[in-house]
């Protein structure tokens, strides 16, 4: 089990939190007017690497807020945890 | 050539103490400078793909590439169960296919595979599960797959150490039984597809990693790989490599939609015959069968988040044993030997992808997830045919991989949450 620090809470169990996807993927502002290709792109496509990742996780059973984690997915070690908007 | 297997060789090779046998494939160390098909991939799929091209198709010299061993991927790692009871006609026609093969596999192989169609029990413990698998039961008998209903009590008596009682947590309120499914030995399919395509003149190299694709600067099609073992020219490659996919697609310029999850399984100690079938319960997560060696042998979850650990966490086997011990009470006290993890490659609709892709001679079969042991027949069929063709397979089409464009997704995710 991971060891997660909520950068409002602090460390926690992973228990407590709910994986939510890579990070970072912007929504076309105007969807309408998008490719179907790069709609499904936007939707589906997923960099899905073997080391490091930003990827978003939810507090869940805390305070129920969003962040984005930077972590190696052969290791599974989390070398950062940030705030929507701030840089790793 | 390997030896071919009848009750006269063995009674032969019986009274020579066993002296004569010879090994089941050829394993050169080096590969051809060219093959016109390449298979990325020494698991199941990609071994019954190369047997297909082989004996179906009129396509040249054909190689498998395995980074490790054959059938050391998610194909040895798995639960082996066997089944084709999904929801919609397109995923009811792939898994039926395979099954059907299954069925005379041993006998088409020349090698036991062990397939054993003792029935698979799926348990209902809500009346969401009761609606949900009797949706199922209604709509496989319209695409002529056989799945029945079963009360409590049916239950009961096709699974003996059921707990059926209502005080239970989450109490069984009947199950969906579908008597063809089983379980097959997972080694030896891969051993049998090996045997079987190298007799017909596979060449399957081991410890040879896909590091790179070269393609032609003009028209981008595939012209080769780079390997461990040094660049290898080939007219068309099959990629089937399950967890890794994304990856290696990655070396052809190409995002997937796919993610990779640990997806965790483990044996007990062995016991005598107490489980006569499979059952598996979706809401509670737990999957069980007994191997031939008496183990019972059991799948959990996925993890929750993205990994190529091979591992998986410890609370996700808990849960399962958990929901183990809960609805069926005389396993409380059976220690359990080891677990393991291997890395599924899953969709956003859970179904498969087979097909070609927009570079030209490049085919990817992939996405299997959870749930693609069952199919490993059916999916190296129609995944050389596609190959051979350079156009889907009829049962392939609907899995390509621009359903996600289109929208013509196959989402058996949602219509039962199912995982294996
Ligand atoms: C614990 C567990 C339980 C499961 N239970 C079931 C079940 O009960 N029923 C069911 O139907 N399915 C089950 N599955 C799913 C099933 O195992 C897979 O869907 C299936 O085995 C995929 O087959 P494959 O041949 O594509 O994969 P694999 O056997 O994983 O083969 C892919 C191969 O590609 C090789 N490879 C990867 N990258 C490269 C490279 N760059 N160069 C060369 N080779 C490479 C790998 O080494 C690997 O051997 C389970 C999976 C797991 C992990
Ligand atoms: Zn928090």
């Amino acid at each position: 089990m991971l060891l997660i620090a909520c950068p409002w809470c602090g460390p926690r169990p992973e228990m407590e939190f709910r994986h939510a996807g890579e990070a970072h993927l912007a929504r076309p502002a105007d969807p309408a007017a998008v490719s179907d290709a790069a709609w499904a792109a936007y939707l589906y496509e997923r960099s899905n690497p073997r080391g490091e990742h930003a990827e978003r996780w939810r507090h869940l059973h805390g305070c129920g807020r969003f962040f984005n984690a930077r972590r190696h997915t052969l290791t599974d070690r989390i070398s950062a945890t940030y705030k929507p908007g701030e840089a790793p | 050539m390997p030896n071919r297997f009848s009750f006269l060789t063995l009674a032969r090779e019986a009274l020579r103490s066993h002296a004569g046998w010879r090994p089941q494939w050829r394993s050169p160390e080096r590969p051809q400078p060219a093959y016109d098909i390449v298979i990325l991939g020494g698991g199941g799929h990609g071994l019954a793909t190369a047997y297909y091209l082989a004996k179906e198709h009129r396509v040249g010299r054909i190689a498998v590439l395995e980074k490790g061993w054959i059938g050391g991927g998610n194909t040895g790692r798995n639960t082996t169960i066997i089944r084709s009871n999904y929801l919609f006609p397109e995923s009811a026609a792939l898994y039926d296919h395979a099954v059907r093969l299954w069925e005379g596999l041993s006998a088409e192989l020349n090698y036991n595979v062990m397939f054993s169609p003792r029935g698979v029990l799926m348990l209902a413990h809500g009346e969401h599960d009761v609606q949900s698998l009797k949706r199922h039961v209604h709509a496989n008998r319209l695409a002529g797959v056989d799945n029945e209903w079963l009360a409590p009590a049916a239950c009961k008596a096709f699974c003996p150490p059921l707990d059926i009682s209502p005080a239970i947590r989450y109490p069984v309120l009947g199950g969906a039984l579908q008597r063809r499914g089983g379980v097959a030995r997972h080694d030896a399919v891969a051993w049998g597809y090996a045997r079987a395509a190298s007799a017909l003149g596979v060449d399957i190299l081991e410890n040879c990693e896909v590091t790179g694709i070269a393609r032609d600067p003009r028209g981008g099609a595939v012209t080769g790989v780079e390997t461990s073992k040094g660049h290898i020219r080939c007219g068309k490659l099959g990629v089937v490599a399950a967890g890794s996919t994304s990856l290696v697609m990655a070396m052809a310029g190409l995002r997937m939609p796919l993610e990779s999850f640990p997806l965790q399984a483990l044996v007990s100690e062995p016991v005598k015959p107490v489980f006569p079938c499979v059952a598996m319960s979706n809401t509670i997560h737990a999957y069980v069968s007994q191997s031939d060696k008496g183990e019972l042998v059991i799948g959990a979850g996925t993890d929750q988040y993205t990994s190529y650990s091979q591992a998986g966490n410890v609370q996700i086997l808990e849960h399962t044993l958990e929901a183990i011990c809960e609805i069926f009470p005389i396993f409380r006290r059976m220690r359990m030997l080891r677990a393991w993890g291997g890395i599924v490659d899953v969709t956003p609709d859970r179904s498969p992808i087979i097909g070609t892709t927009s570079v030209p001679g490049l085919y990817v079969n992939c996405g299997w997830g959870t749930g693609g042991f069952k199919a490993t027949p059916g999916s190296g069929h129609v995944f050389a045919a596609t190959i051979a063709r350079s156009e889907p397979h009829p049962i392939a089409a609907p899995f390509s991989l621009d359903r996600f464009v289109t929208g013509r997704v196959i989402d058996e995710a949602a219509a039962a949450a199912v995982m294996h």
